[in-house]
C-alpha cells in the first residue's frame, strides 16, 4: 500500500515539516506499510470497550491558583536563536 | 563493582570518592572510542562533587548509600546547565536552565553525575542506530547495536564506564538494550517515577528507570528516584518502600505465569531455551509455575505505533526554532521557518513518527485509528488484569533475538518495531518490568529475562529478579572489551 503524494504533502503540511522530493518518495512507501501494518487493530470488536487515555488512577490534579516562582527571564532566553531584550525575536508575522 | 560494595569501601576508608571518579574516567577513555557510550562528560563538575564527599567522610560525617557513587544519566532528562540534546540535531545546542527530579534527586543523594549517554534520537528506536550524532556499539561484540533507545545507558554499564545508570522506556528502552547488554534494566510503574524534566515523546506510556550491575544497585537507585512529584500530575502519591527490604525474600509459594503467547516461533530458539532454564531454576526454587494466557498480546504493536505516534506528534510540535535550539538559517515566512527547521533539525525516524502521528489523529482518521487504538489498549490492559488474578507475576523473554548487526534492520522500519513486540504490552499497561540476564546464546551474546508485576508491585518484582540473581551465576558474565 503506497500513500499517495499529496496525502504525504498533506501530512508533512500539518506536522510542520520540509520535505525533500526523495524523501516524499521514501516516506510515501515506508508510511504505507506502517499504516497497513497498524489496521491489524480493525480484526478486533471494541464497540462495548473503554478507551484507555492513561493508566494512573487520578483525574484532573489541581493545585491553588496561587503565583509560583517560575523561571527568571534571562535562563528562559539562554537558549533563544534570537534575542531581542527581554524577547524571542522571530520574522515579521504580521504583514 | 556495585555501588553497594563501593559504599562499604568509602565508609572504611578505603578508597576515596575521587579515586573512584578518576578510575571511571580512565576505564571511559580506554574503552570509549570502542563503546561511544557518551555524548557528553562532565569531568569537573564530577571531581568537584566527589572532593566535597572526600571532605564529608574525613570529618567523619554519615554518608549515604548512593554518595560518591557514579551515575550517567540518558540524554532526554534535563540537567541544569549541562547540554542535553536528545540525541537530536533540532537540540544540538539545548542547555537546560532546570533539573529533572530525579537529577535532583540524585544530587541530593550526593551522587556523582559522570556524563549524558547516547540514545535513539527523542527515545524513538531499538537499536541507538537513530541517534543524530554516532551510534554507540554493544561491548559484548562492537559490531553489533546494544539495543535501544537506552543503548548508551546499557552499554556504559556493560563496559564498567559508570557504575549506574539512568534510561527511559516507552516501550521497552530500558529493558531491551539491557537484555541485550547482559545488565539489569527496570522500568517501574507508571507514575511510581516523575517525568518531571524527562523530555517527553510519548506522555502516557514513558517511564524512567536504573539500569545497573545487579538487582540491589537497582534496587538503591529505585529508592532514590521513585516517588510523588507534584510537577508531575501522572506521579503517584504513595510512599516510597524501602526497595532493598525484602530482596532476599524467600519466594517459595511464589505464582509464576508463563504466557504462550511470548514464546512463538518469532522469538529466537537460544532466547526460548535460556527463559525455559531460568523456569526450571523457579521451580526449584518452589515456586508454582502455570502457563497463563494474554490473547491480545499480537495487537499490542499495531496499538503502540499508533498510540506512541499520536502522542509524539503533539509532544514534538513544540521544536520550531523558536526558543532553543536549532533554526533554519532561510525562511520566506514563520511556517517556513518552522518546517525548514524541523526539516533539517530531525532525523528520518522521527519524521515518520511524527507523520504517522499526525495522520492518525487527523480528521477523518481519529476513530478509526486513535481511539480504536485507546480501546484495544483497554483490551490489552484487561488480559494482565485477569492473568494477575491467578499470578504474582509473569515471567517471559525480552528480546526476540539477541543483539543483531549495525545495520541488519535498518533498511525496513517495521522490522526494528518488532523488536518490540515483547516489551511493549508491559508499558501499554502501566505495569513494573525488569529485565535480568539469564544466559548467552550459541554465539556468547546475552540474553534477558523478563519479569513483570502488578501496578505499584515493584517489591515482588526486585525480590523475584534478586532471587534468580542469587541462584544463578548469569548475571557474573562480562563482555571482554
Amino acid at each position: 500500500m503506497k500513500i499517495p503524494k499529496e496525502e504525504v504533502e498533506h501530512i508533512a503540511k500539518l506536522g510542520r515539516l520540509k520535505l525533500t522530493e526523495e524523501e516524499k518518495e521514501k516516506f510515501a512507501d515506508q508510511l504505507g506499510e506502517i499504516i497497513a501494518f497498524v489496521e491489524k487493530i480493525n480484526e478486533l470488536k471494541t464497540e462495548d470497550v473503554q478507551p484507555t487515555y492513561q493508566v494512573v488512577p487520578m483525574d484532573n490534579v489541581f493545585r491553588e491558583d496561587e503565583t509560583r516562582e517560575s523561571l527568571k527571564t534571562g535562563d528562559a532566553l539562554a537558549n533563544a536563536p534570537s534575542r531581542y531584550r527581554d524577547y524571542f525575536k522571530v520574522i515579521k508575522i504580521i504583514e | 563493582m556495585k555501588s553497594w560494595e563501593l559504599h562499604e569501601l568509602l565508609k572504611k576508608k578505603e578508597i576515596k570518592a575521587t579515586e573512584i571518579i578518576d578510575s571511571i574516567y580512565e576505564r571511559i577513555e580506554r574503552v570509549e572510542s570502542k563503546v561511544d557510550a557518551y555524548l557528553t562528560l562532565t569531568q569537573e563538575s564530577a571531581k568537584k562533587r566527589a572532593e566535597e564527599v572526600d571532605a564529608k567522610i574525613s570529618k567523619g560525617e554519615k554518608i549515604k548509600p548512593l554518595e560518591g557513587i557514579p551515575v550517567a544519566i540518558k540524554d532526554n532528562i534535563c540537567t541544569k546547565g549541562i547540554k542535553t540534546t536528545c540525541a537530536s540535531k533540532i537540540l544540538h545546542n539545548f542547555v537546560p536552565p532546570y533539573d529533572a527530579t530525579v537529577v535532583e534527586k540524585l544530587n541530593s543523594a550526593g551522587a556523582v553525575i559522570i556524563g549524558k549517554l547516547n540514545m535513539d534520537e527523542f527515545a524513538m528506536g531499538s537499536s541507538t542506530e537513530n541517534s543524530g550524532f554516532k551510534t554507540t556499539k554493544n561491548p559484548w561484540d562492537t559490531s553489533r547495536i546494544p539495543g535501544g533507545s537506552s543503548g548508551g545507558s546499557a552499554a556504559s554499564v556493560s563496559a564498567d564506564e559508570t557504575i549506574l545508570a539512568l534510561g527511559s522506556d516507552t516501550g521497552g528502552s530500558i529493558r531491551q538494550p539491557a537484555s541485550l547488554c547482559g545488565v539489569v534494566g527496570f522500568k517501574p510503574t507508571y507514575g511510581r517515577v516523575s517525568r518531571y524534566g524527562l523530555v517527553a515523546f510519548a506522555s502516557s506510556l514513558d517511564q524512567i528507570g536504573p539500569l545497573t550491575k545487579d538487582v540491589k544497585d537497582c534496587a538503591l537507585l529505585m529508592n532514590t528516584i521513585a516517588g510523588h512529584d507534584s510537577r508531575d500530575s501522572t506521579s503517584i502519591d504513595m510512599a516510597v518502600p524501602d526497595y532493598t527490604e525484602n530482596l532476599d525474600k524467600n519466594i517459595k509459594g511464589m505464582r509464576i505465569g508463563i504466557p504462550k503467547e511470548y514464546f512463538s516461533d518469532a522469538v529466537n530458539y537460544d532466547v526460548r531455551n535460556a527463559i525455559k532454564d531460568a523456569i526450571n531454576v523457579f521451580e526449584k526454587l518452589g515456586c508454582g509455575v502455570a502457563d497463563v494466557s494474554l490473547p491480545h498480546t499480537e495487537y499490542a504493536i499495531s496499538v503502540y505505533y499508533i498510540v506512541a505516534n499520536a502522542e509524539a506528534s503533539s509532544n514534538l510540535a513544540r521544536y520550531d526554532g523558536v526558543k532553543y535550539g536549532h533554526r533554519a538559517e532561510s525562511f520566506s515566512d514563520l511556517i517556513d521557518m518552522y518546517c525548514k527547521t524541523r526539516g533539517e533539525g530531525f532525523g528520518d525516524e522521527v519524521k515518520r513518527r511524527i507523520m504517522i502521528g499526525t495522520y492518525t489523529l487527523s480528521s477523518g482518521y481519529y476513530d478509526a485509528y486513535y481511539m480504536k487504538a485507546l480501546k484495544v489498549r483497554t483490551l490489552i490492559k484487561n488480559d494482565f488484569d485477569e492473568v494477575f488474578k491467578k499470578v504474582d507475576v509473569v515471567i517471559c523473554p525480552v528480546s526476540p533475538t539477541p543483539a543483531f548487526k549495525i545495520g541488519e534492520k535498518t533498511a525496513d522500519p517495521i522490522q526494528m518495531y518488532l523488536s518490540d513486540i515483547l516489551t511493549i504490552p508491559c508499558n501499554m499497561a502501566g505495569l513494573p518490568g525488569i529485565s535480568i540476564p539469564c544466559g548467552l546464546s550459541k554465539e556468547g551474546l546475552p540474553i534477558g529475562l523478563q519479569i513483570m508485576g502488578k501496578p505499584l508491585d515493584e517489591a515482588t518484582v526486585l525480590n523475584v529478579a534478586n532471587c534468580f540473581e542469587k541462584n544463578t551465576e548469569h548475571s557474573k558474565a562480562r563482555p571482554n572489551i
